[in-house]
């Protein structure tokens, strides 16, 4: 017997056989044993041609280059901040990554970035340790200033944001306010206090239904429409 | 050879009633309830996370970390006192062996995933409801994971190999005033569904070699069941609407 044993978007479970013979190719946490395809974590299935792979619905977020994503200072060395990137690592702040303007040698780090304040951060670099590197000098990118701060699952980012930003632009129109998601699950909104209120459960909502389709529409009806 | 009847009125292969259940703690990255009979497991998994004291990171892969605790008044005879003993740090030890071949860590170098299983109702059985209960909660956090691990007691009760035995089975001489020299063996076993490796197996009492291999047979049918409930679980836990 060869072929699939799951439909696409399925919900499937770790160790569950995904397809058998070797008609197939396993994809993102999958993995193959013998001639069967199995699955590697929770989530959904995920066929394209002939690339089995799996969506996962939770789990922990990793770090890639690239990423934008919210972090908290937690400390201040000689040579920048070391930050908090929500996950199991911490992430270094150069003091020549932190701002376009220069920062003379005596100067005190901590009237640029106390500890306990948030920034929006990208990753340049991570290391197989998982040592990360961060910058605040693209544009973008900048210390956080009041609003509140929620946390999602990181797997569920994506669907927050929506194909091309779809989900994020109707959630930003509709509640009117400022919102910044971090690839690690952390949220920044800023606005009326009514609309903060309203963002957190329209992304709360998306959070929960993530794996369902036509999710925009779900939402746009939750906000009140057209 | 007077243990006729089990006391619950179950057949030989039959576990007591099961009932699963995913995501009971909404702050823990992952959590599952599982109630077999009177026993009672609640796991809850949290990380990947810095792992203190340093001396135990490990630069190659993840650790996995398992706590189990009895609750006071979990037991039905007297209170246990609250927290780690003895006893408590070897199952622990056992459930994180039980689960750690399917487990894969290596993606989160010096980090740790905890495992947290509180029991609040016990009436035998409870390493192996942990061990369930910790399985669903870890795949449910979305931790890398090759297979599922499913547990259940098999043993044989005086004269009968039994699956899932209860309190009153374990101490039957008590209870059965028939039974008073009878030998009782208790086997917790633990298994990855797909390939039927045992990742545990322990044995209080006795027992031959024949009924320990047909204890384990009858083991390998009954953790089907397990793994079917873990599995259905896992999968209603998201809502349809």
């Amino acid at each position: 017997m060869s072929g699939l044993t799951v439909q696409n978007r399925d919900i499937v479970i770790p160790g569950e056989v995904l397809a058998e013979g070797m008609d197939f190719l396993p994809g993102e946490n999958t993995y193959r044993e013998s001639d069967k395809i199995y699955s590697k974590v929770l989530g959904l299935a995920n066929v394209s041609g002939r690339v089995v792979k799996i969506t996962p619905l939770s789990g922990p977020y990793v770090p890639k280059v690239g990423d934008k994503i919210i972090a908290k200072v937690i400390d201040i060395t000689m040579s920048g901040w070391r930050v908090d990137t929500h996950t199991a690592y911490s992430a270094m702040l150069n003091v020549r990554d932190a701002s376009s303007r220069f920062i003379k040698k005596e100067e005190d780090l901590s009237k640029i970035l106390a500890i306990g304040d948030f920034i929006v951060v990208t990753i340049i670099n991570v290391t197989s340790q998982n040592l990360i590197d961060v910058t605040m000098k693209e544009p973008g990118l900048h210390k956080i200033e009041g609003g509140r701060i929620i946390e999602i699952n990181s797997q569920k980012v994506p669907r927050v944001i929506g194909k091309q930003g779809s989900m994020i632009s109707l959630i930003k129109t509709k509640t009117n306010c400022e919102i910044t998601i971090g690839q690690n699950g952390l949220v920044w909104m800023k606005g009326t206090p009514e609309g903060e209120m309203q963002a957190e459960q329209a992304i709360r909502l998306v959070e929960k239904k993530s794996h369902l389709e036509g999710l925009t529409d779900k939402v746009e009806a939750f906000l009140g429409g057209k | 050879m007077v243990y006729k009847k089990r006391f619950d009125g179950r057949k030989d292969d039959e576990l007591r009633p099961m009932e699963a259940k995913v995501g009971v703690i909404p702050n823990a990255a992952g959590s599952a309830s599982f109630k077999i009979g009177k026993t009672w497991a609640i796991a809850a998994v949290y990380g990947p996370k810095d792992l203190f004291p340093r001396f135990l990171q490990d630069p190659k892969k993840g650790l996995l970390r398992c706590h189990y605790s009895m609750m006071p008044f979990s037991g039905s005879g007297e209170r246990i006192r609250p927290g780690s003993n003895r006893r408590a740090q070897e199952i622990a030890m056992v459930m994180t062996k039980a689960l750690e071949p399917v487990v894969d860590l290596s993606a989160f170098p010096n980090a740790v995933v905890e495992v947290y299983v509180e029991l609040p109702q016990t009436d035998a059985g409870t390493r192996c409801a942990a061990i369930s209960a910790a399985s669903m909660a870890l795949a449910q956090a979305g931790i890398p994971m090759k297979d599922m691990i499913s547990s259940v007691a098999v043993g044989k009760v005086d004269n009968k190999i039994v699956a899932d035995l209860s309190y009153m089975e374990e101490q039957v001489h008590e209870f059965n005033p028939e039974s008073k020299d009878a030998t009782v063996s208790d086997i917790p076993m633990a298994v990855v569904n797909n390939t039927k490796e045992i990742t545990l197996l322990q044995m209080d009492g006795e027992i031959s070699k024949e009924d320990l291999l047909s204890a384990l047979r009858l083991g390998q049918k009954a953790l089907d069941q397990v793994y079917q409930l873990q599995k259905k679980a896992l999968k209603e836990s998201f809502v349809k609407e």
